[in-house]
């Protein structure tokens, strides 16, 4: 899973570069230029990908709680 | 004037705030520099991301849209939503981990320690002061021109705050202005230390994203002049021609490699400082999930104000970063426009204030401590240490921001460009064994070489567009810079000894 996380990233930055709307200038809900809600998707899709990176590919060895000390 | 008085009671707001965070002072070197590790999911979610979110989140991208169009928003923003998040997960938490097992405080005592080097450190220095210095520049200079714009009018009568230009005139000057946010940060940052500065941020934060909103609506109704919400977007966006609806303007190339400016974020030491006030590990999680969200929340109604405001008669003259403080001047109430000018403001002083603590932690820290000695300074020394190198950053800072006014936003992805070029090392060193000190030398020594041989190429930023050529390819400067520090790193540390066997099990067998 760990692996499908770090594939995903990857697919995520290619699709990031979106060649195919560089001249479009459709209007989404009639107000959204289509290159720009794109991208607004790729946020979304950003989030949702780092919240499985959460959840599965959260590294090992870092919950190290030392003692208190208020030096 | 409503505006004037508006602004000042935010700023009271702020100190307030400050002697707030300052009475729950323990009083010792970790709690001002680190607030004792004590800060939970929500504080450091907001604080990374005041502080990542500098001048340029809405000044900036409102004003950038306003002369490229929407690309901007890829380049920057939604780009940013997923190597900030990543920056935050693959360098943040192991650092975090790292840190609380070892003391760090700063990054050059974590690269002192990973790689058994004093020179490493002393090679750090000059380069991330001097990449933090124009940054906080852009920071002041910015507040500066805000406070002009937004209080133009207010002192018509005012000889020294007369201008020729009607966006400006009667208005604070830019000296005034950026001296009067100096102040108030650093009272905040004097008193308060890391505590006062994470909940300024997530104040600030709350600001200028609540606020950006309400200009979001008001502008679009405003500008739509139509009975609905969504009707006021349709009509908006319906006068904007071709060129800013879509990137026909901008390089495909330029616009792919822009990608590796915000790896930067893994080599600010400001964020360095913040990652090492986490409470836990767990903390990160809420942070790397919004961060994306949070961007998209204050990027796209600033976009969509840049694009529109191109349909707009405005004064010929006007700078794109001048965009949108005009606009909410010249387009909203004095109540409205002066709370939508202190979230401009919060979204300015959100991020100079991480950078002045950060300076002072590294001059009292990493100068003063390391080479005296640490055991010759009490805990309280250091602190007042600390203080004291803040006031003379600060100080530094305003009197760096009287010089050259206009330059110096070009210096922004520059600066962004170094941090950026360094990220190869950091990652390295948590990630490769092999990592060597003389490989870290190297991989810094080729930044600064690469950096400044391409920033004199740009004509000293003055040259905006200055891209290199790889074939047909245009390219950022970015680009050469990275692959200059990451080929370096590489091969110098191949063919040089690694640190000490002991050295490497304690930063990488970690149980």
């Amino acid at each position: 899973m760990r692996n499908a996380i770090w594939i995903a990233v990857v697919v995520l930055v290619v699709l990031h570069q979106d060649n195919w709307f560089w001249d479009d200038d459709t209007l989404v809900f009639g107000f959204l230029p289509i290159g720009l809600a794109w991208h607004v998707g790729i946020s979304v899709a950003a989030a949702f990908l780092w919240y499985l990176a959460t959840v599965f590919a959260w590294p090992k060895g870092t919950d190290f709680v030392p003692e208190e000390t208020d030096a | 004037m409503t505006q004037l008085i508006i602004i000042s009671i935010y700023m009271a707001l702020l100190l307030i705030l400050g002697v707030f965070a300052s009475r729950m002072f323990r009083g010792t070197k970790k709690d001002y520099l680190l607030a004792s590790h004590s800060i939970g999911p929500f504080l450091l979610l907001m604080s990374l991301f005041g502080t990542t979110m500098t001048a340029f989140a809405m000044v900036g991208s409102s004003g950038e849209a306003y002369k490229e169009g929407i690309g901007v928003y890829g380049m920057l923003a939604s780009s940013s939503g997923i190597v900030h998040s990543l920056c935050f997960f693959v360098i943040g938490v192991k650092i975090w981990s790292l840190g609380r097992r070892y003391g760090y405080t700063t990054q050059i005592e974590y690269f002192r320690d990973r790689l058994d080097s004093d020179l490493v450190g002393l090679l750090l220095f000059p380069i991330l002061v001097g990449l933090v210095i124009p940054y906080l520049l852009l920071g002041v200079m910015a507040g500066g021109t805000v406070f002009q714009n937004l209080t133009a009018g207010a002192f018509p009568n005012v000889e020294f705050f007369q201008t020729k230009s009607p966006a400006t005139n009667g208005g604070v000057p830019p000296a005034v202005g950026s001296l009067v946010i100096c102040l108030v940060v650093l009272t905040y940052v004097f008193f308060g230390g890391m505590r006062g500065t994470a909940w300024a941020n997530a104040f600030q934060t709350c600001v200028f994203m609540v606020l950006g909103l309400i200009t979001f609506w008001v502008m679009a109704n405003q500008i739509g002049g139509q009975e609905s919400f969504i009707e006021n977007l349709k009509v908006a966006t319906g006068r904007v021609s071709h060129e800013y609806v879509t990137r026909v303007d901008m390089s495909k190339s330029r616009f792919f490699t822009y990608l590796l400016i915000p790896l930067s974020v893994g080599m600010f030491p400001h964020l360095f400082q913040h990652w090492l006030t986490a409470k836990s590990a767990e903390t990160f999680k809420i942070p790397v999930i919004c961060h994306p969200l949070f961007i998209m929340i204050v990027w796209v109604p600033c976009v969509l104000i840049g694009i529109w405001a191109t349909t707009l008669e405005l004064p010929p003259t006007i700078r794109p970063n001048a965009v949108l403080p005009f606009l909410v001047k010249t387009r909203t109430g004095d109540v409205l426009g002066g709370l939508l000018a202190a979230g401009i403001l919060a979204a300015i002083m959100s991020s100079l204030d991480s950078q002045f603590l950060c300076l002072g932690t590294i001059f009292s820290n990493d100068i003063v401590g390391h080479y005296l000695g640490r055991d010759r300074f009490s805990d309280r020394q250091m602190v007042w240490l600390a203080r004291g190198f803040i006031v003379a950053i600060v100080i530094l800072t305003y009197v760096l921001s009287l010089q050259g006014y206009r330059s110096v936003f070009a210096m922004g992805v520059w600066c962004f460009s170094g941090f950026a070029a360094l990220f190869p090392i950091v990652f390295l060193a948590l990630y490769w064994r092999g990592l060597t000190a003389a490989g870290a030398c190297a991989g810094i020594l080729a930044t600064m070489a690469s950096w400044a041989y391409l920033f004199r190429e740009s004509e000293f930023g003055a040259n905006s567009k200055y891209s290199i050529h790889l074939a047909d390819y245009e390219l950022m400067p970015v680009v050469a810079i990275f692959a200059c520090s990451l080929v370096a790193t590489l091969t110098v540390s191949l063919v040089t000894p690694p640190p000490k066997e002991e050295t490497i099990r304690r930063h990488f067998d970690l149980s």
